[in-house]
């Protein structure tokens, strides 16, 4: 069964709610990173004694998941209810083929490496 | 009744007052003396070397956070090692010449040498500045405002300027204009001082002239001469940590009661009445920065309230003693305000890079302190200066002095004169000295934190 990665950039404050919502469907591991970016939803306005700077660059989270093929679906779906509020900024989902899985500490590959 | 009989003859009994001498009731009553004396000698010394350390507070961390939370992070350590030098630098340099230069009897423009290494400089109060202290309180204290005058300073040329040239530029610049300027107004025999044979009588409390119109003309002078930072005013150079600098300015603002307060030189109730000024100040300084910007940006910010206060304070240290405590209200309002709109609109303008703001906040709020002294300096307030008759003299114009107005400005000009000409001629000798006052281009980008000291301030890694 070919692996895949699901590469879900969302809003901060929804983190909360999308582990909780992965973990009610037995997803148990993912990798997160926190990062900054930009794409429709503009950045703000910071001013410091009168400078104004532009600030395009707003934090965002970064959540990895490696899932077999069958689960995908049923895992975008359930991120997309959790870190959904309807506005400009909620993020974007992006899904990748996994060439090949490890695991480091017993060198199981593929599925039951996941 | 029986009762008061009975204390009567058990006092009788127990003072045997015809049995004693004159001669030992005298020598009773000198010793009654010496322990008032020294009673009030203990408490005066107690506030007077609290207050040191407060003016001390001000300088690390207050300045050190409040400039290094302003700057990038790449120049957080060079920043505050800016401040925290002068710690040590200007302290020796202070015990070595400086104090003696400022203090000692000498010229109308600079003092002389007698208490050069300290000498003569001990327990024994120096009573023609303050008479119930020992002289090294008084001497220690008075460091401290050399110590913090040239950290002040470094906010004009932030994230640019080299280590050695920032030591022989602070050095030179005590000589040039520090001791100079300090003695005129502060030294006996000084061209400024009002209480001890000045030509030009100015009162200055707590050194809005002697500190922060000399700190903030220089700090002008320096932006102008050292120039802008790479990159300004195009490239963002937003301030790394507010939260340093709010730490930062709220012990400046509890350090200024060291400052100004202390400036009474005794646990007083004209320390009591500097206090309260004081506090007024920058509370009102607050009030009317944060106005102005919400009123002129839509947002009052955190580092304008802090601003806010730091400008109201460098404008009341000038009068605090010599003015009606809620008049500090009056000076805290005039210097946020004033110095809102010029360090947020007019800097602008103008183009120049006083970085941290030292010429908009210490150098305008010290000019408008000056001015307002001459106004509201009142002898209800301090009687220490005292007319032929004994009475005490009229201070400002609110005594019907409004002559004293002028003399203020006098003196204001005199400092500014010095600090111009001092700091120029002080940024020519270091630049020579130095090999130039910057560091280069690469450097620049690098950053302080590695180039001059080989660190970094965070080491997210570690």
């Amino acid at each position: 069964m070919p692996i895949k990665k699901i590469e879900a950039i969302i809003q901060p404050f929804r983190l909360e709610a999308v582990k909780e919502a992965l973990k009610a469907i037995q997803i148990e591991g993912m990798t997160l990173t926190e990062v900054r970016g930009y794409g429709r939803q503009k950045g703000h306005m910071e001013v410091y004694r009168g400078r104004e700077y532009q600030v395009d660059l707003i934090p965002k989270i970064k959540i990895e998941i490696l899932v077999t093929d069958a689960r995908c679906e049923e895992v975008i779906g359930t991120i997309c209810r959790a870190a959904r509020t309807g506005k400009i900024g909620d993020g974007k989902i992006f899904v990748y083929d996994v060439g090949e899985a490890w695991r480091i500490r017993n060198d199981e590959r593929g599925e039951s490496a996941l | 009744m029986k009762w008061c009989r009975l204390a009567a003859s058990i006092l009788a009994a127990s003072l045997p007052v015809a049995a004693q001498s004159d001669a030992a009731l005298i020598a009773e009553m000198q010793k009654l003396k010496g322990a008032v004396a020294a009673a009030q000698s203990a408490g005066d010394n107690a506030w007077m070397l609290t207050s040191a350390a407060l003016v001390l507070l001000m300088t690390g961390p207050g300045l050190a956070l409040f400039y290094s939370g302003l700057v990038r992070k790449k120049n957080v350590l060079g920043t505050m090692m800016q401040s925290f030098i002068m710690m040590a630098v200007m302290s020796l340099l202070w015990a070595a010449i400086g104090y003696s230069l400022v203090f000692a009897p000498g010229t109308p423009w600079i003092g002389g040498l007698d208490f050069a290494m300290l000498r003569g400089v001990g327990a024994t109060a120096n009573s023609d500045y303050a008479p119930t202290i020992p002289h090294l309180t008084f001497m220690v204290y008075q460091m401290m405002f050399v110590v913090i005058s040239p950290a002040l300073i470094t906010g004009a040329f932030a994230e640019r300027v080299k280590f050695n040239a920032l030591l022989v530029y602070s050095v030179l610049w005590a000589f040039l204009v520090y001791f100079p300027v300090a003695h005129m107004v502060w030294g006996t025999g000084g061209f400024l001082n009002a209480y001890h044979g000045g030509v030009v009588p100015v009162f200055d409390f707590a050194g809005g002239t002697v500190v922060h119109i000399t700190t903030g003309v220089s700090a002008l002078v320096c932006a102008l001469v050292v120039g802008p930072r790479r990159g300004y005013p195009q490239e963002p150079m937003k301030p790394h940590s507010l939260v340093l600098s709010f730490i930062g300015a709220c012990l400046l603002w509890v350090g200024w009661f060291g400052f100004n307060a202390g400036s009474a030189l005794a646990a007083s109730s004209l320390a009591s009445s500097a206090f309260v000024a004081t506090h007024l100040g920058a509370a009102a300084g607050t009030v009317a920065w944060l106005a102005a910007e919400w009123l002129h940006s839509g947002r009052p910010s955190a580092l304008g309230a802090i601003s806010g206060a730091v400008a109201g304070l460098a404008t009341v240290t000038q009068g605090a003693g010599f003015v009606v405590p809620f008049v500090g209200a009056v000076y805290g309002l005039a210097g946020g305000f004033v110095c809102f709109y010029l360090v947020v609109i007019a800097k602008h303008w103008l183009g120049y890079d006083d970085t941290l703001d030292a010429f908009g906040v210490h150098g305008v709020g010290g000019i408008i302190g000056a001015t307002l002294t001459g106004v509201f300096a009142t002898r209800v307030v301090n009687d220490a200066l005292k007319l032929a008759s004994g009475e005490a003299a009229p201070l400002g114009w609110v005594d019907g002095n409004g002559g004293q107005v002028g003399n203020q400005l006098i003196g204001a000009a005199i400092a500014i004169g010095f600090a111009v000409v001092g700091s120029w001629v002080a940024l020519k000798i270091t630049a020579a000295l130095t090999g130039g006052l910057r560091m280069d281009a690469r450097e620049e980008i690098e950053g302080m934190d590695l180039v001059l000291h080989g660190e970094e301030g965070y080491n997210l890694e570690a």
